[in-house]
């Protein structure tokens, strides 16, 4: 049996004489997300692109799911490829669809005929089609209105393909198409939503995850790995840079106003953060904030956060409540690892009374007081750097 | 080197115990309830074990009813109890310091229409008598008691519920959650006059995957599970031999209880020595309070801080209860403790195979930690 992926391109058809470029990183992007399962052949036709098994073992259902993480794509299906002559197709139908059809009540038949030298018309393969179908499976009515299942039948210029039906594809535009960015990731529930919906605009992700031994524990670094291979899933190899942070608020915490701890921390976190963008090639830095949510994400507040910083930030969260973040991140299957209840680098030291209406000149005078250079050098020098795929939560270890 | 001083958690295996489940693993591998010799050499295993844990308890072997472990225990005397007497009343009396395993099952059996009745502790983490008395009325079917206390180590007053449910006329079975003392006290359940009591295996340097329920002989209780005539049909499911063979091996290399507790009583004495020389260190538990767990709090730091920091150097301790990750000690707060106390808390336990040396290493490494962490 001969079942290949079809998948239809998404947003990327409407791009106009750089859609080459779009077309050329998806099929990068489908391809490192399918290898692992086998050896596959690909081919564009029009803005469909058909995977190929190289091998009879290829999990297909696993292919498939991997396949639904793929950004750029619009819908996919799994198929039968058959040499276009209706009485092959006619033999191979029902067992393929057993699958489909053995609890469905009703179908319909939908043909479409690209390759209008093929001797049936639309209509007729349909209704011989139905036919077999109604014989192979005597329970099934036909409901062309509204049909538990729907088969598909499209003869195109090579090959005749059978399947039930398309499955909605993750949208957006393939991972690397608008380049890299940094984003700031503590182990909340936030972050790796936010991450998740820059990657399906294109960006590749690197991530900054600040640690403060011993406030933090292994635990919550262990919670950040897991968190980035979810994401990863999506937007492909994440590189991951952890950040020593304990000198840094342990000084803050002697030398700062108790209600501003949590704003220049976060000062500190960005512009760390800006720096390693600069470093490698990132043109922005990502976070979760979202408007009002905390004391520091008030609008005079990421003001504050925002003014230390050159590059721009994504803040895909700034207008979402906080129940819209939560369905995504249950989706995308970052929320029960985001719950594991562990100390981050965010929940140390917080005051009790934070200022949620600070101004600038509160804290550039509050950060007067931090030997700034010498502790900026130190975080970004013992900054450790690992690489996380989907597969491993363990990731491997790299010079930096 | 490395200390470890979390045993209220579990505790590392004794030889006894991995031999006799490396046996149990490779030549009595058979199902106890299958009828050729294979079946009968696992019988005969069980039997030895059941017998084995029966006489650690000063109970009759019949009396011993296999589980997976505490939890399941405290979940069948519960559920089980609850459901046998539920013709007779609706009260359910415990303490409000129970381990979960008794608290959740007290809360789910509330929402199936029974009452239950929260007992308070005073400063000690201890349940008044008085209190006790007053709570259990002739509508009362169940009350259940731990022995002692599983973050602090207090003692409770198990011995008197006997007296207390006659007085009261109450249709009343009586339960003890006795994991904490297992091994550690001598206890013999008919003694306490208890009709039930839970044991595990994992805390007397058995395996996990193995505890039991004492059940008083001519006491009957509901199951839980249904499905097999194991375990008097209220624990059906083949047996999990080498945990249960393991368990009983640790149960039968316990040592005498008072010469044991003799001797974890001079490493409490270092320990507390050594707590009252760092300042700002406050000790939970009770004077009184057994031996082997020690409560303290460090107001100012961070439970959790504390852990990391020795954990960096080989020191294992743990917040409260293991059990309870990342939530306020419910123990602590029913003690009347302020929020710093909570926060800072830790729960030091020892067992018989703890030396002096890991005793002075936690009191270096808290020594240090007082010195350099940052307080909130």
């Amino acid at each position: 049996m001969n079942e290949v992926l079809l998948i239809k391109a998404g947003e990327l058809v409407l791009k106009g004489l750089n859609r080459r470029t779009f077309e050329d990183q998806l099929l990068k992007n489908l391809r490192r997300a399918l290898r692992p399962l086998g050896p596959w052949q690909y081919h564009w036709s029009q803005s469909t692109l058909q995977a190929i098994p190289g091998a009879p073992s290829v999990n297909m259902a696993a292919a498939a799911e991997k396949t639904g993480k793929v950004f750029g794509i619009a819908g996919y299906s799994r198929a039968l490829r058959l040499p276009k002559d209706m009485t092959t197709l006619l033999a191979a139908a029902p067992s393929y669809l057993s699958d489909a059809l053995r609890f469905a009540r009703t179908f319909k038949c939908e043909a479409k005929r690209s390759d209008k030298r093929f001797p049936l018309r639309s209509p007729q393969i349909c209704e011989e089609m139905g036919e077999v179908l109604c014989n192979a499976f005597p329970h099934l009515r036909v409901d062309v209105r509204q049909p538990d299942v729907t088969i598909h039948i499209e003869i195109r210029d090579q090959y005749a393909f059978l399947h039930a039906g398309q499955l909605r594809g993750a949208g957006g535009l393939p991972v690397g198409t608008a380049g890299e960015a940094v984003l700031l990731i503590s182990g909340g529930i936030d972050s790796p939503v936010a991450a998740w919906m820059m990657a399906r605009r294109g960006l590749r992700l690197t991530a900054v995850h600040f640690a403060s031994p011993p406030y933090t524990s292994p635990r919550a670094e262990e919670k950040v790995h897991k968190l980035l291979a979810a994401v990863a899933g999506y937007a492909g190899r994440v590189r991951l840079f952890v950040v020593p942070f304990t000198a840094f608020q342990e000084q803050i915490r002697e030398r700062c106003p108790e209600d501003l701890f949590t704003l220049v921390m976060r000062r500190a976190m960005m512009r760390i953060a800006e720096q390693i963008a600069l470093r490698e090639n990132c043109g922005a830095l990502i976070t979760g904030e979202s408007l009002g949510q905390v004391a520091s994400q008030t609008l005079q507040a990421l003001a504050c956060t925002n003014s230390a910083l050159t590059l721009p930030v994504f803040r895909p969260l700034v207008g979402m409540d906080k129940n819209e973040t939560i369905e995504i991140a249950r989706k995308i299957e970052t929320f029960e690892i985001s719950v594991l209840p562990y100390e981050d680098c965010c929940t140390v030291f917080t005051p009790r009374h934070p200022r949620t209406k600070p101004k600038l000149s509160m804290l550039t005078q509050a950060e007067q007081s931090l030997d700034w250079d010498i502790l900026l050098a130190d975080a970004l020098k013992g900054a450790q750097f690992l690489s996380i795929e989907a597969e491993g939560v363990q990731p491997c270890k790299r010079e930096s | 080197m490395e200390a470890y001083l979390d045993n209220s958690a579990t505790t590392p295996p004794c030889r006894e115990a991995t031999e006799a489940m490396q046996e149990a693993l490779t030549h009595l591998w058979g199902n106890p309830s299958s009828l050729h010799q294979a079946g009968l050499a696992a019988e005969h295993l069980l039997q030895d074990a059941r017998a084995l844990v029966a006489a650690s308890l000063s109970a009759k072997p019949d009396e011993i009813t296999f589980t997976s472990g505490g939890t399941e225990a405290n979940n069948l005397a519960l559920f089980g109890a609850a459901a046998a007497r539920r013709r007779r009343g609706r009260r359910i009396v415990i303490s409000a310091v129970e381990h979960s395993s008794i608290a959740e099952s007290a809360a789910e059996l509330q929402t199936r229409g029974f009452e239950v009745v929260y007992l308070g502790v005073d400063s000690k983490g201890r349940v008044s008598e008085q209190e006790l008395a007053r709570a259990i009325n002739a509508e009362t079917i169940l009350v259940s008691l731990m022995a002692v206390n599983n973050e602090v180590g207090s003692l409770q007053p198990v011995d008197s519920l006997r007296r207390a449910v006659r007085y009261a006329g109450a249709p009343a079975l009586i339960h003890c959650d006795a994991v904490q003392a297992y091994g550690k006290l001598a206890l013999a359940p008919q003694h306490m006059g208890v009709d039930l009591l839970t044991v595990s295996s994992h805390k007397i340097h058995g395996p996990k995957g193995a505890g039991a329920l004492y059940i008083r002989k001519g006491v009957k209780l509901q199951p839980i599970l249904f499905g097999g005539s194991q375990e008097g049909k209220l624990r059906p499911g083949t047996e999990a031999m080498p945990a249960i063979a393991g368990f009983a091996a640790a149960a039968k290399a316990l040592p005498n209880p008072q010469q044991a507790l003799a001797y974890v009583g001079t490493l409490r004495e270092r320990l507390v020595a050594g707590l009252q020389t760092i300042k700002g260190v406050r000790i939970n538990s009770p004077a009184d309070s057994l031996a082997y767990l020690t409560n303290i709090s460090v107001p100012g730091l961070m439970s959790e801080t504390l852990l990391n920091f020795l954990s960096a150097r080989g020191v294992y301790v743990s917040a409260g209860s293991a059990c309870a990750k990342g939530k306020k000690s419910r123990v602590l707060q029913a003690m009347g403790l302020g929020e710093p106390e909570i926060n800072g808390a830790l729960r030091i336990s020892l067992s018989r195979y703890t030396t002096c040396d890991e005793i002075d290493a936690f009191l270096f490494a808290l020594t240090e930690a007082r010195h350099t962490l940052a307080h909130t």
